[in-house]
């Protein structure tokens, strides 16, 4: 009897029948694990984050005002900001370029571009840097003939853009990926039928399909940008308000011992990152509501 | 849906897969290139001398071995950071949930000034931990710390999704064989989510392994002690001593290299495994 009425009742409802009894974990160990893991982030992260606040206001807001208005403070944020947009822009239309060939159409050694458009993750920041000085330094393998044509592209703003460039090549393509991947190619394809253009196509078909994902892409590879730090460190050359990014002024000012300076800085760095990922965790809400919404649609068609 | 070799409906696959072919090539592959052709030109004897120098793999083993240690610890707690996120209900979940993402988009630099002030002897946790004889700041376990921080997204961020996805159902079933709690997670829960849990584990470790901008202040840069495999290549550099960088960048990238492959076995098994499954 028993066994008949397991055996017609669906599953869903036994789980929510006896869910509680068979999956709640005793509030003892609730309460530890939410413990260990709040401490531990708690500790890690937040801890950090409210100390460079605290530093930068330790002499006074007067200071901390002085310290971000100062000549070559601004020159190291506009550097950072116009060297990140350049670079976010044109991995953008790579990433773009890259997922639309990889997502919607099969061809051979699809799975060894997606390897290699992964490559930079898995190259110290450092070596980023290297590889642009071997190429263009003085004692490069293009470094005579660049001199010789008075074309400076190590410790000058080209340099600063390629090794930005390199450190946050995969973001916008990884992102992409996935959910174009998700979304198949069949709306393209009607849209093709109907007589629309690859823009058309692009522009009112698969762009709003991916427009959070998009979005994020771009808040997450941006945050990386403006943060880069080893790669540009190797090619800037330090010079004071001219190749220094916001985070090697950082750098300069530590070890210069301008404590309270070099914090407040940071500050603003630290700022401009708590304000990608409130946008990040936006579109994330968004992308998982758009998916949910979409899933829900073909799974009834 | 059979696969059959039909004539390509979409337009733009030339012009996009050129586009990303010629800028992959151009940013990434030529520059990477350019470096183990610099290898090839110094000479394997000049190379082997470079790469078995003491003061050089005392970096490595600092920068590879400070690399694992952090990527263990945060194996262990961000397994428990997952679970606390995808299977229990508490106030200010979502703001936790953000603060795991913050070593992703903080600058290194500002991570890496804000850890060693505060493990400083004199500093916020430091002048607590010099009574009891710990050292943190300008030691190895400075840059263990360092590295932990720069880590944590990733083994939480692989391993919650999957986490998420584990079918109650099956924990159920076990329990209803009898099986206890623990049980149920070491011999249930942990082979679902350790495919990932290994991937998180490596991204760490390489992103680790690589590290700059975070330790670089709190390590102290002694050499033969506290010296980072990236920070003597920028003392290399500096010192004019291209091959030299070159090696060690190289014997460095073949290491990373070779976890990268790691991942991408592991990952295209998985992937297998889920078609076969839910197809």
């Amino acid at each position: 009897m028993s066994q008949a009425v397991f055996a017609e009742t669906p599953t869903k409802l036994l789980t929510q029948e006896f869910g509680r009894v068979v999956h709640r974990d005793p509030l003892w160990a609730r309460i530890l694990l939410i413990g260990t893991a709040g401490l531990f982030v708690v500790l890690l992260v937040l801890v950090p984050i409210i100390f460079v606040f605290m530093e930068a206001l330790s002499k006074g807001v007067s200071v901390f005002w002085q310290a971000i208005n100062d000549h070559d403070a601004v020159a190291a944020f506009k550097l950072t900001a116009y060297t990140s947009a350049v670079a976010v822009g044109l991995n953008l239309l790579f990433g773009l370029a890259a997922s639309w060939a990889i997502t919607k159409f099969s061809f051979r050694g699809k799975s060894f571009l997606v390897t290699l458009i992964d490559l930079p993750f898995s190259v110290s920041p450092v070596i980023s840097g290297l590889v642009f000085v071997l190429l263009f330094g003085a004692q490069g393998w293009m470094g005579p003939w660049l001199q010789a044509h008075e074309i400076k592209i190590i410790f000058a703003w080209p340099s600063i853009l390629l090794a930005t460039i390199f450190v946050t090549f995969p973001f916008i393509a990884r992102e992409l990926m996935p959910v174009m991947e998700a979304q198949g190619h069949e709306e393209e394809e009607a849209a093709v039928t109907l007589g629309a253009s690859g823009w058309q196509i692009f522009w009112h078909v698969t762009l709003p399909n991916i427009r959070w994902a998009l979005f994020y892409a771009v808040i997450l590879c941006s945050a990386r940008a403006i943060g880069e730090f080893g790669a540009v460190s190797v090619v800037s050359g330090h010079i004071r308000g001219e190749t220094n990014t916001a985070p090697l002024h950082v750098e300069l000012l530590y070890n210069e011992y301008a404590t309270a300076a070099a914090f407040s800085i940071a500050a603003m760095l630290t700022l401009f990152a708590l304000a990608s990922l409130a946008l990040k965790a936006m579109a994330e809400r968004w992308i998982t509501t758009d998916a949910y919404s979409d899933f829900i649609f073909r799974s009834k068609t | 849906m059979g696969r059959t070799k039909s004539k390509r409906v979409l337009p733009g696959f030339r012009l996009t897969l050129g586009f990303a072919i010629i800028y992959l090539s151009v940013m990434i592959l030529i520059p990477l290139l350019g470096l183990f052709a610099k290898t090839f030109t110094m000479g394997w004897h000049a190379f082997y001398q470079t790469a078995t120098s003491a003061r050089v793999l005392a970096s490595l083993r600092l920068s590879f071995g400070a690399a694992i240690v952090a990527a263990g610890v945060n194996a262990a707690f961000g397994v428990v950071i997952a679970w606390v996120l995808v299977r229990y209900k508490f106030p200010g979940k979502r703001f936790f949930d953000a603060l795991v993402d913050i070593p992703f988009a903080l600058p290194t630099a500002v991570a890496g000034i804000a850890l060693t002030q505060m493990y400083a002897p004199h500093g916020w946790i430091g002048k607590w931990l010099a009574p009891l004889g710990i050292k943190v700041a300008f030691t190895p376990l400075g840059i263990v710390i360092a590295l932990v921080f720069t880590g944590l997204p990733f083994v939480v961020r692989t391993v919650q999704p999957v986490l998420a996805s584990v079918d109650p159902e099956i924990e159920e079933a076990a329990a209803t064989l009898g099986a206890g709690r623990a049980r149920t997670f070491f011999r249930v829960i942990v082979p679902e989510i350790l495919p990932a849990l290994l991937t998180g584990f490596a991204l760490a470790f390489a992103r680790g392994a690589g590290e700059y901008g975070s330790v670089v202040f709190i390590s102290g840069n002694l050499p033969f002690r506290t010296e980072i495999a990236p920070l003597l290549i920028i003392t290399k550099l500096d010192q004019y001593d291209y091959t030299g960088a070159t090696a060690l960048a190289v014997i460095m990238l073949a290491i990373s290299f070779a976890i990268l492959l790691f991942i991408n076995f592991y990952q295209h098994g998985r992937s297998v495994a889920f078609r076969q499954g839910a197809v």
